[in-house]
């Protein structure tokens, strides 16, 4: 990765920088356009930080008409365009490029309807995730799907990256929860997918934009369904003497047709990285730990804790601890939450994986993960949403030793290649980015790229919004679009037909 | 016209390229069940892939199902109940309906309809429990999109684009479906006597309550005496709560939700046998499987305001409807002609949605644009889209043509 090569510049967009800006100055009037190199640093990366690159113009939009014409503009043009939210993805989906206009959507903030007895919220995309929750806490509504960085991440990035969160397994990811979106296309165009009705009509457009990592339009609208909170949440904390045991102990509890609101895992080393940072009073002598929410009705809270409880110690958990009230569960809550910056505390650097097991592959995994570790000489720790087997291994590096990070990144593709050939994938829900687009022919063949790309084509024939992100080679429409036509013979002639 | 079986995603490669070859359009065939929902075909030969069946993945703890496309709907559920699991999206049977037999619908059938059900709120339709397909383009191409964990954003999602395609964009030969655990029991809750104002109203009530209802609907007076074989009678119509889980917690739920609605109707309760019989029933359209052919209308649309599109559709045509609002729909059973303009104009002065004609004599179904027409802007991307799949059109061409 850190060879990554990004389209070539070009050249006759580079030299035409000044006009371009001026004629972006027109339609965007005031502050909405940055050009000063120094304002511009505020863009030049998103959260995968490794990488770095200036784009041509940075221009803040504030109405759908702005967008379009923007985008018309550049589609005329041929100007590459990166989209960008909040600037939080983790896989390099807002990466600039030199030669594109780097259109930030932060300031489309307004929420612009609530309407409880439909349970929907209608935002405009810059709405962080968690503004969505914090707009109908108050009649006991909250919007589901909660990615860690959920208080600076936007709606708009979310549909963008299809983003997931600790509850995912029983709630959903985004694409299952966003009921509409208003996009604009790259030739300027405005199309509605869905609004407060389900499964819109025809081709489900909307399923296909949600995930699709700023690749196939703007977003300027978002509906979304809401839920009624949970009357009660309750969290458990068992310690297990062995990877294998938690995992078990994880596939019995689905086995016993219990919906956790949220479980997770951690090994030792992410277990006492933790600890040592919040003394969330987690146990030290187990190499595994389970953090197991229950949330709904009380009754039905308390019946499946003490369901999860007999089904820990049959797995011979040695811990076994049942929050008594709300505070305790944040506690519960408090060292996984913050697994991130405790391991940044034990490492200069860290790097974020983020693949996807069948999760009874987790005790090979984990077992070649540790080889690995040995063999690129660099420590590993690992949170794990074990419901649905979506493993965050943290490689621990230092960018100033040199070559450590290439180590690092070496180490986190071999485990991205060892998910995908347990039958997992290569990103649960980070997203591919920059960071996984060379690894995709890992998990895809050529046909299943091209007919990937073919979508790419139907919305965006010339190529020109987030280009360099996803595919590892794009190769153009008119190419992908010819067809291979041999002479047919009847096929299996000899079956019979009807 | 010949009809190909084939008997491998290879053998299902090989009829498509030949297609592709000779321009020979396909109609793709599961089991037959949903043949009568879209524009008539215009094909020669017929694709049908009941030959590819079988289960050939299920790993209970993993929550995951794969199967080959045709494989009955009926085996898949019979399998993940001696597991306590089942598909959480209730697909929907359309066979009833169009008078055919029952259960006798595929699993790729399901996805190509993106099916669903009462449970469509909560839970999701085809679409959202989809996790992986291979699928053959209409470019005569074999290709795979997604994988069998549950949780992937790698790449476009096909499989979602796919779902709900109804075999317009690629013959799909294998599926991968994420299952849930099935609820350990359930019950309904019955008010009798609303106006379907009243109704709306009171489901509301219901679905903003933190009863985790996973079923609301309504029969009005025409309609109530169709389900249960007549054993659900009551004058004006039935409002009808569903809840679901294990048992402490419907116990909880019901009660809770009794004492809510109290001031609006007496409650009364249906046991677990006779609450699955109904909820089938009413996902499955039951109450308008009549034998006839008359027009029947599946109308989506937020729920609010939908009674006031029906009062004001019964102003200008003789029409039968009942609320399935967990499923997010209408259903409407016309008396005479299919009067789609007229639904579709109050459709869209109540809020918008979709209206789609999910059963009506080919003829009719030649002559109307049976799925919602859309703005200009989007046909254009949707028709760019198909032929990204299918640019000869020879995968069911015409079916979704508006």
């Amino acid at each position: 990765m850190s060879g990554l090569v990004m389209p070539a510049p070009d050249g006759a967009t580079l030299r035409n920088r000044d006009e371009i800006v001026a004629d972006m100055r027109i339609i965007v009037p005031g502050e909405g356009v940055v050009d000063t190199e120094h304002s511009m640093r505020a863009f030049e990366t998103d959260g995968l930080t490794a990488y770095r690159q200036l784009p041509l113009v940075v221009v803040l939009p504030q109405t759908v008409a702005q967008v379009a014409r923007i985008l018309k503009y550049c589609n005329d043009r041929n100007i590459r365009v990166v989209p960008r939210g909040a600037g939080t993805s983790l896989s390099g989906g807002a990466l600039p490029l030199a030669d594109a206009v780097l259109l930030v959507m932060s300031r489309f903030n307004r929420i612009l309807d609530i309407d409880y007895a439909n349970r929907t919220v209608t935002a405009q995309p810059g709405v962080t995730n968690l503004g969505i929750t914090d707009a109908v806490r108050h009649e006991g509504f909250y919007y589901a799907p909660d990615p860690s960085s959920q208080i600076a991440c936007s709606i708009g990035g979310n549909v963008a990256e299809n983003s997931g969160g600790v509850h995912c397994l029983k709630y959903g990811l985004t694409a299952n929860n966003v009921l509409g979106v208003e996009m604009v296309l790259m030739s300027g165009e405005v199309v509605r997918l869905g609004g407060k009705h389900l499964d819109a009509e025809g081709y489900d457009l909307l399923g296909v934009v949600t995930g699709s990592e700023g690749l196939l339009g703007v977003v300027t609208e978002v509906t979304v369904r809401i839920l009624k909170a949970p009357e009660t949440a309750r969290a458990v904390l068992l310690g297990f003497p062995s990877n294998e045991q938690a995992g078990q102990c994880v596939a019995d509890i689905i086995g016993a047709g219990i919906v956790p609101g949220g479980m997770e895992m951690m090994d030792a080393p992410a277990i006492r990285a933790a600890e040592d940072f919040v003394h969330a009073g987690y146990p030290l002598d187990v190499e595994a730990l389970l953090i197991v929410e229950l949330d709904g009705p009380g009754a039905e809270v308390d019946h499946l804790i003490g369901r999860v409880e007999a089904i820990a110690r049959n797995n011979g958990s040695t811990t076994c601890r049942v929050s008594q009230c709300e505070a305790e569960r944040l506690t519960f809550w408090a060292g996984r939450k913050a697994a991130f910056p405790a391991v940044g505390r034990i490492s200069p650097d860290y790097y974020c994986m983020d693949g996807t097991i069948p999760r009874k592959e987790l005790p090979k995994v984990l077992s070649g993960m540790r080889e690995m570790s040995e063999k690129y000489g660099l420590g590993v720790a690992n949170v794990f949403h074990a419901g649905d087997g979506n493993l965050h291994p943290l490689i621990l590096y230092d960018a100033n030793v040199p070559g450590e990070l290439e180590r690092a990144e070496a180490f986190g593709a071999d485990i991205l290649r060892l998910c995908v050939r347990v039958g997992g994938v290569l990103t649960g829900e980070h997203g591919v980015g920059v960071e996984k687009r060379d690894l995709m022919p890992e998990m895809f063949s050529e046909d299943d790229l091209a007919q990937q790309m073919r979508v790419k084509c139907a919305f965006d024939p010339g190529h020109l919004l987030n280009p360099g992100k996803m595919f590892p080679q794009l190769h153009r429409c008119a190419e992908l679009g010819r067809m291979h036509v041999r002479a047919g013979q009847i096929p299996f002639p000899d079956i019979p037909r009807f | 016209m010949r009809t190909f079986q084939p008997t491998s995603a290879e053998e299902a490669l090989e009829v498509v390229r030949w297609a592709v070859s000779g321009r020979t359009p396909l109609e793709v065939i599961g089991g037959g069940t949903r043949r009568g929902v879209g524009r008539p075909v215009a094909a020669q030969h017929a694709l049908d892939l009941s030959g590819l069946c079988g289960v050939t993945l299920y790993e209970p703890e993993e929550l995951v199902l794969s199967a080959r496309a045709g494989t009955p709907l009926s085996e898949i559920e019979a399998l993940l109940a001696a597991s306590g699991q089942q598909l959480a999206f209730e697909p929907m049977d359309h066979a009833p309906l169009a008078g055919g037999e029952a259960r006798k619908g595929t699993i790729g059938g399901v996805l190509a309809a993106n099916a669903s059900g009462p449970r469509r709120i909560k839970a999701g339709a085809a679409r959202d429990h989809v996790l992986g397909i291979h699928a053959v383009s209409g470019r005569g191409e074999a290709f795979k999109s997604g994988g069998r964990v549950v949780k992937n954003v790698t790449g476009y999602d096909l499989a979602k684009v796919v779902a709900g395609s109804w075999g317009t964009l690629a013959a799909v030969t294998d599926v991968t479906f994420k299952v849930l655990p099935a609820a350990e029991t359930e019950a309904t809750l019955v008010l009798r006597g609303l106006s379907e104002e009243e109704a709306a109203n009171a489901m509301a009530v219901a679905m903003t309550s933190s009863g985790e209802v996973s079923g609301a609907a309504h029969l009005p007076e025409t309609v109530v005496g169709k389900v249960l074989s007549g054993r659900l009678p009551g004058w004006r119509g039935a409002t009808l709560l569903r809840l679901e889980g294990f048992a402490p917690s419907v116990a909880y739920r019901f009660e809770k939700l009794a004492a809510l609605l109290a001031p609006v109707a007496a409650p009364e309760r249906l046991e677990a046998q006779d609450s699955r019989s109904l909820w089938r029933e009413i996902r499955d359209c039951v109450p308008f499987a009549d034998g006839t052919h008359k027009p029947v209308w599946r109308v989506s649309m937020a729920p609010s305001s939908g009674h006031r599109m029906v009062m004001a559709l019964r102003m200008e045509a003789a029409v039968d409807a009942f609320y399935d609002w967990q499923g997010g729909l209408i259903w409407l059973r016309m008396e005479a002609e299919a009067e789609a303009q007229a639904l579709r104009r109050q459709v869209a002065a109540h809020g918008g949605g979709h209206a789609t004609l999910v059963r009506a004599p080919a003829a009719v179904r030649a002559a109307l644009p049976v799925f919602q027409p859309q703005p200009p802007a989007l046909a254009g991307l949707s028709a760019r889209l198909r032929e990204q799949f299918d640019p000869l059109g020879i995968l069911n061409p015409g079916r979704m043509d508006v």
